[in-house]
């Protein structure tokens, strides 16, 4: 008889008070006993929707079972079937949006915990497991993977998996891409990115870090002088977009790209100790609505700011980030300024941020996005006193493969244009997946296009075409 | 993969320079780009110019000189002894070819990134003339290279220590006003020396191009930290740049971006000293 709870068994979290003081991770997963009580919510559907919600396939309600059963392992190797990182997807992926979206159970109550399920078996594997993983028999052909963030990870261990010669070239010290400079410790713990990566290399997959593809080595000498077989691009949106208003160049202004890279790649919060600095000041605004913004503003108030302000010019209802992390911004006390647009940084004559000037905004008629299009309220112009003014309204993908790689097609948004189903690009053997494609997007759409992308260079390796 | 040291040479009492081995690097370095390096775990991302480079020997050479935590770290590495991690080469390289005739303007440190510039310009057939300023005498850098690659060479002290006295932008003016015609000048220093070049050699119509080092993390266009006002337009030094002209950057708010982690510097040099030993290098 399965568990008829309208809730999700809960998450222990660190308190709110406490958790906005310190970097540890504010989720501290399910017990043993949480994760088989919530495991029994599931309803074992014939049908899987929930399977449908996963762009990497996971086999849900299958690790689910095993979970219910006890058989922790089973369901760790379950998911590991199709997904090469569980322990991230099971902490950043949008699950209310995918998979929990098609729960039966969530017509009436809440759905599965399938994201806290997955982390659940990944943590359990990781604490528990010694495991020798085996090398597959090497098939010959050589791949190689530029970026090492999730799409490029998830493509190399599915290549490796087949027996592809796979290196993966990172510009960065460190592997992990986003997973290592962009989501915050407390949200994603650098151990565990770093724990799945050496997974990835037990399979037999290189990773060279400090090579730059576009300066270091380009996309043709890849193929001509390294003998690479085939070329996924999986670089990332990794170039901030600023506002274009006054004030933006002053002392005390980050694009969100780079405070949280201070952060969380090279461990600004621990200076003196990690000699890379940051400053923060008193009050700290946040421009943007999305999860970077919310990640930013989050290690502002660890830092020590007293007020953090998200600054964002349409509702709460229109916030684009993850309601879970709206959630958490607020009970750590970020204040929200809704309905207000920046219109220009002021500086002292030092050239540092003093303040920052808004305008109030009213929301019209629904725009292209079908979001209601903010209006800007004439003569409603403030003034927020402010010292550190952090930009997070998106990114777009780095110019530098673009430029140096003659007949790659890209967009009118730098994007490389790349086909839906197989991330073929217009460059025989070159594929391309992830927010190099399709602009600042999630995770586990990245980790879907990577996975994509492996299966067609597969089919075209093996076809000989 | 750790990068080696093969050559360390003392060059004045607070700069140096060090040879590397970076093959990947080597065989794409260019006269205007830069590189990344961090010391070890606990280590900044530093940019540092390519001074000199070997393909063939797969080294890279960088001259530093000894302002903060870093450059301190870097300055009590041995030969030997290895560097975390070295990536680049970074930012566009400097376009030498089609000028002619170019005096090439050299402040301080300066003069290590304006050597490998005046070297290519001579290799390409170019009249070089070069000016180098430094405060005082001891702390004069590359004077015997800068003279093999230069048709006229003129290094003054700012207190006249070594017998000719003033700024380099008194010494190019005279050039200028006894009639030598060039088609460019770059001028590769300190701010403020960059800012009175390029002051003067508008008065003159002189195109003018200079060499941006401002704070980044990456080097490649991802954390936007480098930030330079050119022509009214936002640019970032390391993928735009690190050359600009002279004549279009916002020279007062490069300077006040100059002073972003002065204070933590300070405290860096002060209270996370003795790094070295403590972590992860060779």
């Amino acid at each position: 008889m399965p568990n008829m709870s309208l809730k999700k068994t809960v998450m222990p979290e660190q308190a709110p008070n406490v958790r906005n003081k310190n970097f540890l991770e504010v989720a501290t997963g399910y017990t043993e006993e949480m994760a088989r009580e919530e495991a029994e919510r599931c309803l074992n559907c014939k049908h899987k929707p929930c399977m449908e919600g996963c762009p990497v396939g996971v086999k849900i309600p299958e690790f689910i079972e095993l979970i219910a059963k006890g058989d922790f392992e089973g369901a760790y190797q379950k998911i590991k079937e199709t997904n090469a990182l569980p322990a991230v997807c099971g902490r950043v992926c949008p699950q209310e949006t995918q998979c929990e979206a098609k729960c039966v159970r969530a017509i009436k109550g809440e759905s599965v915990a399938i994201g806290r399920l997955e982390r659940f078996a990944a943590d359990w594997h990781m604490k528990n497991v010694d495991e020798k993983i085996e090398k597959p028999l090497p098939n010959g052909k050589k791949v190689a993977v530029v970026g090492s963030g999730p799409s490029g990870l998830t493509c190399a261990g599915d290549l490796a998996k087949k027996g592809y010669d796979v290196t993966v070239f990172e510009a960065f010290h460190t592997a992990g891409g986003v997973l290592m400079y962009g989501i915050p410790e407390f949200r994603l713990p650098k151990e565990i990115v770093q724990k799945e990566i050496a997974t990835l290399k037990d399979l037999g997959v290189k990773i060279k870090t400090n090579v730059i593809i576009g300066k270091t080595i380009l996309i043709d000498e890849l193929m001509d002088e390294y003998g690479f077989d085939a070329i996924y691009i999986g670089s990332g949106a990794g170039l901030p977009s600023f506002m274009g208003i006054e004030g933006e160049s002053l002392n005390g202004v980050y694009s969100a790209n780079e405070f949280l890279t201070r952060i969380n790649l090279m461990k600004a919060y621990e200076f003196p100790n990690y000699d890379t600095p940051i400053y923060i000041g008193k009050n700290v605004a946040v421009l943007g609505g999305g999860n970077v913004a919310m990640d930013a503003a989050r290690c502002a108030k660890r830092l020590g700011a007293e007020n953090v302000y998200i600054v964002y010019r349409r509702g709460m209802d229109e916030l684009p980030a993850r309601a879970e992390e709206v959630h958490h911004a607020e009970e750590e006390g970020i204040i929200f300024k809704l309905l207000s647009n920046p219109t220009k940084i002021i500086g002292n004559e030092q050239g540092w941020v003093v303040g920052m000037e808004c305008i109030q905004m009213q929301l019209g008629e629904p725009d292209e996005s079908g979001r209601r299009r903010p209006v800007p309220q004439e003569g409603s112009e403030y003034v927020m006193d402010v010292e550190t003014v952090i930009v997070a309204i998106g990114q777009t993908p780095n110019p530098l493969i673009k430029a140096t790689t003659k007949g790659l097609e890209t967009n009118k948004r730098g994007c490389i244009v790349a086909d839906e189903a197989t991330g073929a690009t217009s460059l025989k053997g070159v594929y391309a997946g992830g927010d190099v494609v399709t602009g600042a997007a999630t995770v586990i759409l990245a980790m879907g296009a990577g996975k994509a992308a492996a299966e067609a260079i597969d089919n075209s390796l093996r076809s000989g075409e | 993969m750790a990068y080696k040291i093969v050559k360390k040479r003392v060059l004045s009492s607070q700069v140096f320079l060090m040879e590397i081995e970076a093959p990947l690097v080597a065989k794409k370095a260019q006269p205007g780009q830069f590189i990344i390096l961090r010391i070890d775990e606990y280590g900044e991302r530093v940019p540092f110019t390519v001074a000199d480079f070997d393909a063939e020997k797969g080294t890279v050479t960088i001259i530093v000189q000894v302002v903060g935590k870093t450059t301190q770290d870097l300055s009590k590495l041995e030969e030997g002894e290895t560097i975390l991690d070295f990536a680049g080469p970074l930012g566009l390289p400097t376009h030498l070819e089609g000028l002619k005739k170019v005096a090439v303007i050299g402040g301080g440190l300066g003069t290590a990134i304006a050597y490998p510039q005046a070297k290519k310009l001579h290799s390409l057939g170019a009249e070089v003339h070069a000016v180098l300023g430094f405060r005082d005498k001891t702390l004069i850098i590359l004077e015997n290279e800068m003279h093999n690659v230069s048709d006229k060479l003129i290094v003054t002290t700012d207190d006249g220590s070594n017998g000719i006295k003033g700024f380099v932008t008194d010494r190019l003016k005279e050039l200028i006003d006894s009639g030598e015609k060039y088609d460019a000048v770059i001028a590769i220093g300190p701010l403020v020396m960059m800012r009175a070049v390029s002051n003067l050699t508008k008065e003159y119509g002189i195109k003018t191009i200079v060499s941006m080092n401002p704070v980044m993390i990456d080097g490649t266009g991802m954390c936007g930290g480098c930030r330079v006002v050119v022509g009214g337009e936002t640019r970032f030094a390391c993928v735009d740049g690190p050359d600009f002209d002279g004549h279009q950057i916002d020279w007062q708010a490069a300077l006040n971006r100059q002073m972003m982690f002065k204070e933590h510097e300070k405290r860096a040099c002060e209270e996370g000293h003795c790094r070295i030993g403590r972590g992860s290098h060779a």
